[in-house]
C-alpha cells in the first residue's frame, strides 16, 4: 500500500518538475522572441498557469487527499471559491511580504505581483489542492511532526524550499555584475522555480531514505 | 583565575581593540615616502651631456619661468559635466567659448579617491597621492610638511595670494602675503562663501604685486551635499562662476600688452561629486573634474572639438612647477602636460621632460631597493641617453628636419617613461606595513578564539570562566614563546628596509605586546586542552544538538555566518544595509511564525487536550530547555512556559502581539524608504531629500514636531518627575535650536530672517542632557552603595538611556527623528510582546539588538562610505572647532542606532535579572562576540584583499568603521561589566 502510494508520489512529482523546464523551451516555438530573462513576464505567467493546471489536475486525478466525502454541488462550490479566495489573499499577503522586504511600491508593481502570484502557484495553491481551504489542516501540516502521510511531507518539503529559494534569490541582486538575471524579479522568481523543482525532486527521496522512522499518526 | 563572562568579554574586547589598533596603524602607513624638504632647492639635473669626451651642454640653469602670472581658480567639487557636458553648455557660456574657440587646453583630471577636499589640496599642490589616513585627520589639518609646489614659489621670492576655503591656510600657514580663509562647516551657505572670496577679485586683479593667485569657490560644494548635482541652484552658481572666469580672464589678457611674458588662468575642481551630491568615493562623478589651462601663449583651437583627454590631478603640480619655473616638488608623482609647453623650442620642452624624468626617477631610487629594473627606469636612461644625441646634434649646429625628427623621437620616449614611472609610483603609495598588521590580527583572531573557546563556560548558569594563568606547565611554553617572538621581533626589525610602526615602538612596549600574544595563546591551548579532556570524560550535561534549534536560532547562526562572508565582496560592503534589512525583516517573520506557532499549538492543547499536539509540545519544551543552558532552574521552566503561554493568550493584547511582528516590519519599510543609501540606489529619491528640500520646511517641521512629542510620550514611561520635566525642555530645546539655524520653522514665524549657529539653544539642551544622565548615575551609585532594590537601578539606567535619546535628538538632522520615534516604539514593543511572551533567552536577545543596532545604523543614512559621515553634528553648539567634543559629538551622532540598542540591551537584561541573575554577564558576552567575529574575520579579508582596486575605495573606509565600532563597543562592554558588578556585589552580600 505504501510502496503504491510512494510510487504514485515519484510520478507526480517527477511530472510536476518536468513542467516547469518545459514552460521555458515550448512558449519559444509559438512565440516570436521569448526568452525566460528577456520577456521575463510571460515566462512568469505561461510558469503560473502551466503548474497552476497540472497541480489541479493532479490533485483530480490522484486524490491524494483523505476518502473523498459525498458532498453536494452547493458545498463543492462553495469549497471552491473559498480557494479562489484563500488564493488571491495568498497573492497579496505575498506581495506585501515582498514590498517589506524592500522591492519598490510602486514602479514595477506588475513583477512583483506577478512574482508574488508564482510564490502563492508554488507554495499556496499546492495546500488547496492537497488539504482543501482548511486552516486547522494547515497548520497541523505545518506543525512539527504534523504530517499524516507521506503526500503532506512532500508538501513541507516542497513549500519550504521555494521559499528558501526565493529567499535565497535575492542574494545576487546588490552584486555589481550587472547581469540581465539581477534585475528585479528574475533572479528571485528564478531561485523560487530552482526551489520548487528541488523541493519536488528532495521530497521522495527524503522519504524513501527515512523510510523507517516515518510512522504517521491517525487523526 | 576565575573571570566572570563579562569581565571576560571586556577584557578581550579591550585587547582586541588594541590589536585592530596596531592593525589600522599598519594598514593605514602615514605618508613614509615624504622626505622633509631640508636643504633649499638648488638647480635641477643639467641637461643630459652629449656623448663623446668633453661635451657640456651649455644649458644647466634652471629654465625660466613661462608665465608671468599664474591665477589657479579652484572650484570645489566641480565635476567634469558641469564645465563640459551639457550643463557647461548651458550655464557657462564663457568657459565653453574659450574651450571650443579660444587659445585654451582642456583636459578631464581622474582624481585618487578618498576624493575629499584636503587630501586633494595635497594632490594638487605636492603631485603626491595623500594616504588614506589623510581622511581623518581631514578636519584637523596640520601644516603639510612635504616639499609643495606653494613651498617652491615662497622660496622663489614670488608673491603669492589666496582667498578661498581655510583648509589651505592651515596646510600652508605663513606662505601668502595676503589671505583670507572661509570656513566650510556652515554646509547650509550657498552664498556667503563666495562673496568672501569674490569681493577680494576687483582689488587684487588691479594691482600688480603678486605671481600667483589662488582662488578657492566652496558654494558649489555646499549646494552639492545639500541638494545634489541637479538641483536648481547649481546653474546659477556656475553661471556665477563663468561670470567670475571671465572677469579674470579679460583682466589678465588686458595686462598682458604690457609685460613680455603672457598670464595663465587654470580652472579645477578639487574632486567631482557622486548623483547624490556628496563625495568622498570613487565613482566616475565623484573622480573626474574638468582641469582648463587658458593663456594667450597656447595656439588658438581650431578644428573640431574633441573630447578632453584623460590627465591625473597630480600633474597639475609639475606642470605649474615648470610654468613658474621652480623645481618640480620631490614627492610628485605626476608627469608634465605636455600641451602647455608645446608652443616652446623643442631644446625646451625635452628640457623639461627631463627634469621631470629626473626628479620622478630620483623618487624611485629613494623608495625602490630595485629600482634599476624597473621598465620606467629603464625607459628613462634610454631617452636620456637619445636626449643626448639629440643635444650633440643640436650644438653642432645641425638645424634641419632629421632634428626635429629625432626630437619628436626623443620627446615621445620621454613621454613613456614618465608614464611607466609615474605609473609604478603611484602603485607604491599602497605600502603595507606587512609586521604591524601581522601582529594586530595575530592579536585580533587570538582573542576570537578564545572568546569562542570560552563559550560554553562563560553562558552557563554560574556564568564564570576560569582564565589558566598559574599552571607550571604552560610557564614553559610561555617562556618559549616569549624568546621566540622576541628573536622574531628583533629579526625582523633589524632586517626591514620599509619603515615599520611596530619596530618604531619602544623596546619595553614590543615585549609587552609579545608576552601578552604568547600567554594568549597559551590560555588557549589550555582551554582546548580542557574541552578535550570533558569530551573523554562521559557526558554529563546534554550537548546542544541541530535538531533541537528553532528557526530563529538557525536564522541568527546562519544570518551572522553569511553577514561575514558577504563582507569579502565589495559590492556586499558598498550595500550592507540590504543584508541587515534583509535580516531583521526575516527575523520578523521568524518571530511571527514563532508567536502564531505559540498561539495556535496552545489553543489546541487547552480544550482537548489533545496526547499527540501534548507530546508534540512537550518535544518543543525539551527542546528548548536544551538549548537554552543558561536557565538555572531548567525543570521548572516548562510549567513556567505553559502557564506564562496561557496567561498570554487569556490577555486581551494576545492580537497585538501577533501583529507586533507586521508593524515592526511596516516601520522597518518606512524608514528604508527614509534615507537611501549605499552605492548603486544611493540616487533613488527616498522621503529625506524631499523632506530636507526647501520648499517642504513645513512638512518637515511638522514631522519633527510629532517625533519630538512621540519621542517624550515613549521615554517618559520609566523616568522619575525631575527627569520627565527635563526631558520635556530638552525636546523643546532640540526643537527651537533647529528653528535657531533655520532647519524648521516655528508656526507662528514665518519668515526665518536671522539665521544664528543656535549656540544657546543647544547649550540648553546639553545641559538636561547632563542633568538626566547624572540623575540616573546617582540613582546607579545609590543602588550599588545602599544596595537598595532593583527598581532603582533599572530606573537608573533607563533615565541614563533617556539622556542619550535626547542627546541623539538634539544631534540627528531634523528629518532623521523618526528613525529616533521608530527605534523607541520597536524597543518597546518587541520588549512587551515578543521578548516577555516567548521568553527568549540571553544570547537570542542580545543578537536581535545587534542586529536591528545594525539596521538602525543605516536606517539613520549612514553608508560604509566615508561620505555619509554627518560631520555637522560634531559642532553642535560650539562656537569653532574644539577637537575632543567635536570628535565625540561626531562618533555618537554616527553610532547613535548600534549605542542606544546596546544600552536598551542592559535596561532589557538588567531588568531580567530577577529571572536568570547572570543575564547581563551572558548579554555582555555574547554582544563582545557578536562584535569580534566580523571585526577579526574582516581583518584577515582585508589583508587577503590588500590588492584589490577598490581597497581604497570600499574596503578601507569599512575596516575604519569596523574599528571605531569595536572601541565603541569595548566603552559599552565596560558599562555592561559595571553594571554587572554592583548586581553580583549584591548578591555575594
Amino acid at each position: 500500500m505504501r510502496d503504491a502510494e510512494a510510487r504514485r508520489l515519484w510520478a507526480a512529482n517527477l511530472l510536476r518538475a518536468a513542467a516547469v523546464p518545459l514552460t521555458a523551451v515550448v512558449p519559444a516555438f509559438f512565440m516570436d522572441g521569448f526568452t525566460v530573462l528577456g520577456t521575463h513576464l510571460a515566462w512568469l505567467c505561461v510558469c503560473v498557469l502551466c503548474v497552476g493546471t497540472l497541480n489541479v489536475g493532479l490533485c483530480l486525478v490522484l486524490k491524494p487527499s483523505l476518502p473523498p466525502k459525498r458532498s453536494s454541488v452547493a458545498t463543492k462550490i462553495s469549497r471552491f471559491l473559498k480557494c479562489c479566495i484563500y488564493f488571491f489573499m495568498s497573492c497579496i499577503l505575498f506581495h506585501a511580504i515582498i514590498v517589506l522586504y524592500g522591492a519598490p511600491l510602486i514602479e514595477s508593481v506588475t513583477e512583483t505581483f506577478l512574482f508574488a502570484v508564482l510564490l502563492s502557484t508554488f507554495t499556496t495553491l499546492q495546500c488547496l489542492c492537497m488539504l482543501g481551504p482548511n486552516i486547522q489542516a494547515w497548520i497541523r501540516v505545518f506543525s512539527k511532526n504534523g504530517a499524516t502521510s507521506i503526500w503532506e511531507n512532500s508538501l513541507q518539503i516542497t513549500t519550504t524550499c521555494s521559499i528558501l529559494g526565493a529567499w535565497f534569490g535575492a542574494f545576487p541582486i546588490p552584486l555589481d555584475w550587472d547581469r540581465p538575471w539581477q534585475v528585479w524579479p528574475i533572479s528571485c522568481s528564478l531561485g523560487a522555480t530552482f526551489g520548487y523543482v528541488a523541493g519536488l525532486i528532495i521530497a521522495p527521496l527524503w522519504i524513501h531514505w527515512n523510510w523507517k522512522q516515518l510512522t504517521y499518526k491517525s487523526r | 583565575m576565575r573571570l566572570r563572562s563579562g569581565v571576560l568579554a571586556a577584557g578581550c574586547l579591550l585587547l582586541q581593540a588594541m590589536g585592530v589598533a596596531i592593525f589600522l596603524r599598519g594598514f593605514f602607513p602615514m605618508a613614509v615616502r615624504a622626505r622633509p624638504r631640508g636643504e633649499p632647492p638648488g638647480d635641477g639635473p643639467a641637461e643630459p651631456a652629449p656623448p663623446g669626451s668633453g661635451a657640456v651642454s651649455n644649458w644647466s640653469a634652471m629654465p625660466p619661468p613661462l608665465f608671468r602670472k599664474v591665477v589657479l581658480v579652484l572650484i570645489d567639487a566641480l565635476r567634469e559635466d558641469f564645465v563640459f557636458g551639457p550643463k557647461g553648455k548651458q550655464f557657462m557660456p564663457y568657459a565653453t567659448q574659450v574651450i571650443e574657440k579660444g587659445t585654451s587646453y582642456s583636459f578631464v583630471a581622474e582624481a585618487k579617491p578618498p576624493t575629499v577636499t584636503m587630501p586633494r589640496i595635497k594632490a594638487l599642490m605636492t603631485g603626491s597621492i595623500p594616504g588614506f589616513i589623510d581622511v581623518v585627520v581631514n578636519l584637523n589639518s596640520p601644516a603639510l610638511l612635504d616639499d609643495n609646489l606653494i613651498w617652491q614659489a615662497k622660496t622663489a621670492g614670488k608673491r603669492i595670494i589666496f582667498y578661498g576655503d581655510d583648509t589651505w591656510v592651515k596646510l600652508f600657514p605663513k606662505h601668502f602675503v595676503e589671505y583670507d580663509g572661509t570656513t566650510s562647516f556652515f554646509v547650509s551657505d550657498f552664498t556667503e562663501v563666495d562673496d568672501n572670496v569674490t569681493r577680494h577679485l576687483d582689488r587684487v586683479l588691479k594691482r600688480e604685486d603678486w605671481d600667483l593667485l589662488i582662488l578657492h569657490y566652496l558654494g558649489l560644494d555646499h549646494i552639492g551635499h545639500v541638494t545634489g548635482p541637479n538641483s536648481p541652484q547649481v546653474g546659477p552658481k556656475l553661471r556665477e562662476m563663468d561670470n567670475i572666469l571671465k572677469k579674470i580672464h579679460i583682466s589678465l589678457l588686458s595686462k598682458e600688452g604690457e609685460a613680455s611674458l603672457p598670464s595663465l588662468l587654470v580652472v579645477c575642481g578639487d574632486h567631482g561629486m557622486s548623483e547624490t551630491g556628496s563625495h568622498g568615493g570613487s565613482s566616475e562623478g565623484e573622480v573626474h573634474t574638468p582641469l582648463l589651462f587658458i593663456s594667450s601663449a597656447f595656439e588658438k583651437r581650431s578644428g573640431p572639438l574633441t573630447q578632453p583627454e584623460l590627465v591625473q590631478q597630480t600633474d597639475l603640480a609639475s606642470t605649474l612647477a615648470v610654468g613658474l619655473g621652480l623645481p618640480i616638488s620631490r614627492n610628485s608623482v605626476g608627469t608634465l602636460i605636455l600641451p602647455v609647453v608645446g608652443g616652446k623650442t623643442m631644446r625646451e620642452q625635452l628640457r623639461f621632460l627631463h627634469l621631470n624624468g629626473f626628479q620622478l626617477s630620483r623618487l624611485l631610487e629613494e623608495n625602490t631597493p630595485a629600482y634599476e629594473k624597473d621598465p620606467g627606469y629603464e625607459q628613462f636612461k634610454i631617452a636620456e641617453k637619445s636626449h643626448g644625441n639629440w643635444i650633440k646634434l643640436y650644438l653642432e649646429g645641425n638645424n634641419s628636419e632629421i632634428l626635429m625628427n629625432l626630437g619628436k623621437k626623443v620627446l615621445k620616449q620621454y613621454l613613456e617613461a614618465l608614464k611607466t614611472l609615474s605609473a609604478s609610483l603611484s602603485k607604491q603609495v599602497a605600502q603595507y606595513d606587512m609586521y604591524s598588521m601581522m601582529v594586530g590580527t595575530v592579536i585580533v583572531m587570538e582573542v576570537l578564539l578564545l572568546l569562542l573557546l570560552s563559550v560554553p563556560k562563560a553562558l552557563s548558569s554560574r556564568a564564570e570562566f576560569e582564565v589558566p594563568l598559574s599552571p607550571s606547565l604552560f610557564s614553559l611554553l610561555f617562556y618559549l614563546m616569549c624568546l621566540v617572538l622576541c628573536a622574531v621581533h628583533v629579526i625582523v626589525c633589524t632586517s626591514a628596509e620599509s619603515l615599520c610602526y611596530f619596530c618604531s615602538m619602544s623596546w619595553l612596549t614590543a615585549l609587552g605586546v609579545m608576552m601578552l600574544i604568547s600567554a594568549l595563546m597559551c590560555g588557549i591551548l589550555s582551554a582546548i586542552g580542557k574541552i578535550l579532556e570533558n569530551s573523554r570524560l562521559p557526558v554529563k550535561n546534554p550537548v546542544v544538538s541541530s535538531s533541537s534549534w528553532s528557526e530563529v536560532d538557525v536564522l541568527m547562526l546562519a544570518g551572522t555566518i553569511g553577514h561575514v562572508l558577504s563582507l569579502g565582496a565589495s559590492s556586499f560592503i558598498e550595500e550592507e544595509h540590504q543584508t541587515w534589512y534583509f535580516l531583521i525583516n526575516t527575523l520578523c517573520l521568524a518571530l511571527c511564525q514563532e508567536l502564531c506557532r505559540n498561539h495556535f499549538l496552545l489553543k489546541e492543547c487547552d480544550p482537548q487536550h489533545g496526547i499527540s499536539l501534548k507530546q508534540n509540545f512537550d518535544g518543543i519544551g525539551e527542546a528548548s530547555d536544551c538549548k537554552n543552558i543558561d536557565v538555572p532552574t531548567s525543570g521548572n521552566s516548562k510549567l513556567d512556559k505553559v502557564a506564562s503561554s496561557a496567561e498570554f493568550i487569556k490577555g486581551s493584547d494576545k492580537w497585538i502581539s501577533l501583529a507586533s511582528p507586521w508593524i515592526i516590519l511596516i516601520c522597518c519599510r518606512l524608514l528604508r524608504s527614509l534615507n537611501q543609501t549605499g552605492v548603486q540606489w544611493a540616487h533613488r529619491p527616498d522621503f529625506g531629500h524631499w523632506l530636507t528640500s526647501s520648499e517642504h520646511k513645513s512638512e518637515l517641521s511638522f514631522l519633527a514636531a510629532v517625533s519630538l512629542v512621540m519621542i517624550f510620550f515613549l521615554v517618559q514611561r520609566r523616568c522619575s518627575l525631575v527627569s520627565k520635566i527635563a526631558m520635556a525642555l530638552g525636546l523643546l530645546g532640540v526643537y527651537s535650536y533647529r528653528a535657531a539655524i533655520g532647519n524648521v520653522v516655528f508656526p507662528w514665524q514665518h519668515d526665518s530672517k536671522d539665521i544664528s549657529k543656535g549656540i544657546t539653544e543647544a547649550r540648553f539642551v546639553y545641559v538636561f542632557v547632563l542633568g538626566i544622565v547624572f540623575t540616573g548615575t546617582k540613582d546607579l551609585l545609590k543602588s550599588q552603595v545602599i544596595s537598595a532594590d532593583s527598581s532603582v537601578k533599572s530606573t537608573g539606567l533607563w533615565e541614563v538611556y533617556s539622556g542619550l535619546v535626547l542627546l541623539a535628538a538634539l544631534l540627528f538632522r531634523p528629518h532623521n527623528l523618526p528613525v529616533l520615534v521608530f527605534c523607541l516604539l520597536i524597543q518597546t514593543m518587541m520588549t512587551k510582546y515578543i521578548w516577555r511572551p516567548l521568553k527568549c533567552d540571553v544570547a537570542q536577545i542580545t543578537i536581535m539588538h545587534y542586529w536591528f543596532g545594525q539596521a538602525f545604523f543605516y536606517f539613520q543614512g549612514n553608508s560604509n562610505g566615508i561620505a555619509t559621515v554627518d560631520v555637522s553634528a560634531g559642532f553642535v553648539g560650539l562656537e569653532s572647532y574644539v577637537e575632543i567634543p567635536a570628535i565625540f559629538l561626531t562618533a555618537f551622532a554616527t553610532y547613535a542606532g548600534p549605542l542606544l540598542w546596546a544600552i536598551h540591551l542592559l535596561c532589557y537584561l538588567s531588568s531580567e535579572v530577577s529571572r536568570n541573575a547572570a543575564a547581563v554577564g551572558h548579554g555582555c558576552f555574547c554582544y563582545a562576540l557578536m562584535r569580534s567575529i566580523p571585526v577579526a574575520i574582516y581583518i584577515l579579508l582585508v589583508t587577503g584583499l590588500r590588492y584589490h582596486l577598490f581597497i581604497w575605495s570600499v574596503f578601507s573606509p569599512k575596516l575604519l568603521y569596523e574599528g571605531v565600532h569595536v572601541f565603541i563597543t569595548a566603552a559599552i562592554c565596560l558599562f555592561f561589566t559595571a553594571m554587572d558588578q554592583n548586581h553580583s556585589q549584591k548578591v555575594q552580600d
